[in-house]
C-alpha cells in the first residue's frame, strides 16, 4: 500500500503536552496544576441563555461570518475595551481563538514566508504555520525581559522573508503582558518592515497591572492586525468552542473563504450565548479576574517561601518559575514530582524549547487545592534540596 | 479597601491574616486593625457557621411568618418589631414593603412549637393585627451557597495547553 499520509504531516511532532498528558491520566490521585482553562463554570445567565435558544429550535447554521447581532456586540465590545473600531463585516466568529490562528495564517502565507513566533507561547502557532506552507522563525524571550518582546529580539529576527510576527499577549504559559509602551515600540519596526501581526488576544480580559492594550489600537497597527479574541477564558466558556476574528476585509474575506468551506459556521447555540455574555457578563469577568489574582498574589508569595524564584506575571492565569537551580531539566523535574509528590504541571519545554528550566503552573483552581498542591511541591522542594 | 475585607470575609470568615493579607495585598497589621475597627462599629457583627442541619440528627423547623402590625404614633414600627426580636426564637426580622408589614423567621425543634409561639406570643401583642405562617419545607440555597447535593466532578481535562 502506498503511504495514506503527506509527507508535511509527518513532519510535525504531536503537541509535546500529549505524551505528559498520558502519563497524568494513569495517575487518579494525582492533583494537577496542569490546567490551560478556568475552573469556573460558565456564568448561569449565559448558559441559560444557550438554553433558551435550544429550546426556541434555534438549531440551524448561522451565516457564515456569524450572526449579525454577535458580531455587532463584538464591535461594541472592542470599541468599548480596547478603542478599536471594528465594522461587523469586519469580523468573524471562529470555532475558538484556535480556528482563527489557523486560518489567518492560511490566508496570508506563500510557501516560504516567514512567521516570527515569540515563545514560550501557546502550541499551536509553529504547526499552523507548517501546514500553511510557511516558515517559522522562534524569537526566544527571555526572562529577564518578563519574557515581553523587544524590539531588539524583533529586528534581530527579521528577514526579507519575514512577513507576519504573531503576538501572544497576555501570554500563555508565562503569564506575560506587553503594555502600551512595549507595544509602540514593536509597532514602529513592523511599520518600517512592511510586516503584519496576528495578535492573540484570548486572555486580554486576564490582567492584573494595567488595562490590555491591542496593538491594534496603536497607530498605523490596524491595518496591519488580525485580532484574535474569544469567549473561552474570559466567560469560562472553553467547552463552547467559540472565538472571533477582526481584521481588515481585505485579509478577512479570504479568511472567510476557508471558514466557510472548513467550518461553515461556527455552533448556533454557542453563539447565542455568547450575544449574552457580551451583554450582561462584565460582573462576571470582574468576578473572576479578581479570583485569579488573589490566588495569583496566593501563589507568588507561597513560591517565595519555598525559595523558587519566579518573575511576576502580570496576564493570564498561569506562572513560569525557574526551576534551573535545582539542576534538573523542566521534564526531570515535573515528571519526578508527578511520580513522588502527584502533582502535575507542564514542563516549559512543551511551549519551545526555551522553555528549559521553566514550569507552567496554573492558579486556575481553588485557593484549596492550591494550598495541597503547593504543601506537596514545598516538600517536594526539601527533598530534592537536602541532596 | 473596606468592601475587599467584607468581600472576603463573607464568603469565608475563618481564613487567616495572613492569607488575606497576600491576597488582598494589604499589610497584615493593618487588616488586623481595619477587622477590629469594623467588629467595634458594628460593621461586623460575628461570625456564625453555616450549617446544612438537614444533614444532622437535629430535628428543626422554621417558618416564615407574614405579621401585619398597627404602627404606633411616633414610633412607627420599631417599637413592635423590637417587642418581636427580643424573643429568643426569632431568627429574623425585617420590615417590608407590599402586602404585610413584617416579615419573621422563627425556627424551632418542632411544628408544635412554632405554632405555640405564634399563637401564645406572638399574635397576642396588642399591635399585631394578624398572621400567616409559612413553614419552610426544604432549603435549596443560603447565603449564596447551594445547600442540595450537586454531583459536581472535576470535569476539565488534567493536563490541557
Amino acid at each position: 500500500m502506498r503511504d495514506p499520509l503527506s509527507k508535511l504531516i509527518q513532519t510535525i511532532p504531536p503537541s509535546g503536552i500529549r505524551k505528559y498528558f498520558d502519563i497524568v491520566s494513569e495517575m487518579e490521585d494525582a492533583i494537577s496544576l496542569g490546567v490551560g482553562e478556568p475552573d469556573f463554570d460558565t456564568p448561569w445567565h449565559i448558559r441559560e441563555e444557550g438554553i433558551y435558544s435550544l429550546e426556541q429550535g434555534r438549531t440551524f447554521y448561522t451565516s457564515n461570518a456569524g450572526l449579525k447581532e454577535l458580531k455587532t456586540e463584538i464591535c461594541k465590545y472592542l470599541k468599548r475595551t480596547q478603542n478599536i473600531d471594528y465594522d461587523t463585516e469586519e469580523v468573524v466568529v471562529t470555532v475558538g481563538g484556535s480556528e482563527g490562528i489557523d486560518i489567518a495564517l492560511r490566508a496570508m502565507l506563500d510557501y516560504g514566508d516567514e512567521v516570527l513566533i515569540p515563545q514560550p507561547s501557546y502550541v499551536s502557532y509553529e504547526p499552523c504555520t507548517l501546514l500553511a506552507g510557511g516558515t517559522p522563525v522562534i524569537i526566544e524571550l527571555k526572562e529577564e525581559n518578563e519574557f515581553r518582546l523587544t524590539p531588539e529580539e524583533l529586528k534581530a529576527a527579521i528577514t526579507d522573508k519575514t512577513k507576519i510576527l504573531i503576538l501572544p499577549f497576555p501570554n500563555n504559559p508565562t503569564g506575560a503582558i506587553m503594555e502600551r509602551k512595549d507595544l509602540e515600540a514593536i509597532a514602529e519596526i513592523v511599520i518600517e518592515h512592511d510586516l503584519f501581526v496576528i495578535s492573540d488576544e484570548i486572555y486580554s480580559e486576564l490582567t492584573y497591572k494595567s488595562q490590555h492594550v491591542s496593538v491594534a489600537s496603536i497607530d498605523g497597527m490596524w491595518e496591519r492586525t488580525v485580532l484574535i479574541n474569544g469567549f473561552s477564558k474570559a466567560y469560562a466558556m472553553t467547552g463552547w468552542r467559540l472565538g472571533y476574528v477582526a481584521a481588515p476585509s481585505v485579509i478577512l474575506k479570504q479568511m472567510l473563504k476557508i471558514h466557510q468551506f472548513a467550518i461553515m459556521c461556527a455552533p448556533t447555540t454557542s453563539q447565542y450565548a455568547a450575544v449574552e455574555a457580551l451583554k450582561k457578563g462584565n460582573k462576571d469577568v470582574e468576578m473572576m479576574r479578581d479570583c485569579y489574582d488573589k490566588r495569583r498574589r496566593f501563589l507568588l508569595n507561597e513560591f517565595e517561601k519555598m525559595g523558587i524564584d519566579c518573575f511576576t506575571p502580570y496576564g493570564a492565569f498561569y506562572a513560569f518559575p525557574s526551576i534551573k537551580k535545582f539542576g534538573m531539566t523542566s521534564d526531570e523535574f515535573a515528571e519526578k514530582l508527578l511520580r513522588e509528590e502527584k502533582v502535575a504541571v507542564v514542563p516549559g519545554t512543551a511551549f519551545g524549547a526555551c522553555g528549559e528550566g521553566f514550569l507552567r503552573i496554573s492558579y486556575a483552581y481553588s485557593i484549596d487545592d492550591l494550598k495541597i498542591a503547593l504543601g506537596r511541591i514545598a516538600d517536594f522542594i526539601k527533598k530534592i534540596s537536602k541532596k | 479597601m473596606r468592601k475587599k475585607i467584607l468581600d472576603m470575609l463573607y464568603n469565608n470568615s475563618r481564613i487567616s491574616y495572613e492569607d488575606m493579607s497576600v491576597m488582598l495585598d494589604i499589610p497584615k497589621s493593618r487588616l488586623e486593625s481595619e477587622i477590629a475597627a469594623m467588629e467595634n462599629e458594628g460593621v461586623i457583627c460575628g461570625y456564625p457557621t453555616m450549617i446544612n442541619w438537614e444533614k444532622t440528627d437535629c430535628e428543626k423547623v422554621s417558618a416564615v411568618i407574614e405579621v401585619k402590625v398597627a404602627p404606633q404614633r411616633g414610633l412607627g414600627f420599631d417599637k413592635i418589631a423590637e417587642r418581636i426580636y427580643r424573643f429568643d426564637e426569632v431568627e429574623s426580622v425585617s420590615l417590608m414593603s407590599g402586602g404585610y408589614d413584617l416579615s419573621v423567621t422563627i425556627e424551632g425543634k418542632s411544628m408544635k412549637e412554632v405554632a405555640s409561639f405564634v399563637h401564645e406570643k406572638l399574635a397576642p401583642l396588642e399591635s399585631v393585627i394578624s398572621t400567616a405562617t409559612h413553614f419552610v419545607l426544604k432549603k435549596y440555597k443560603e447565603h449564596g451557597v447551594t445547600l442540595v447535593d450537586e454531583k459536581k466532578t472535576e470535569g476539565r481535562m488534567k493536563i490541557t495547553p
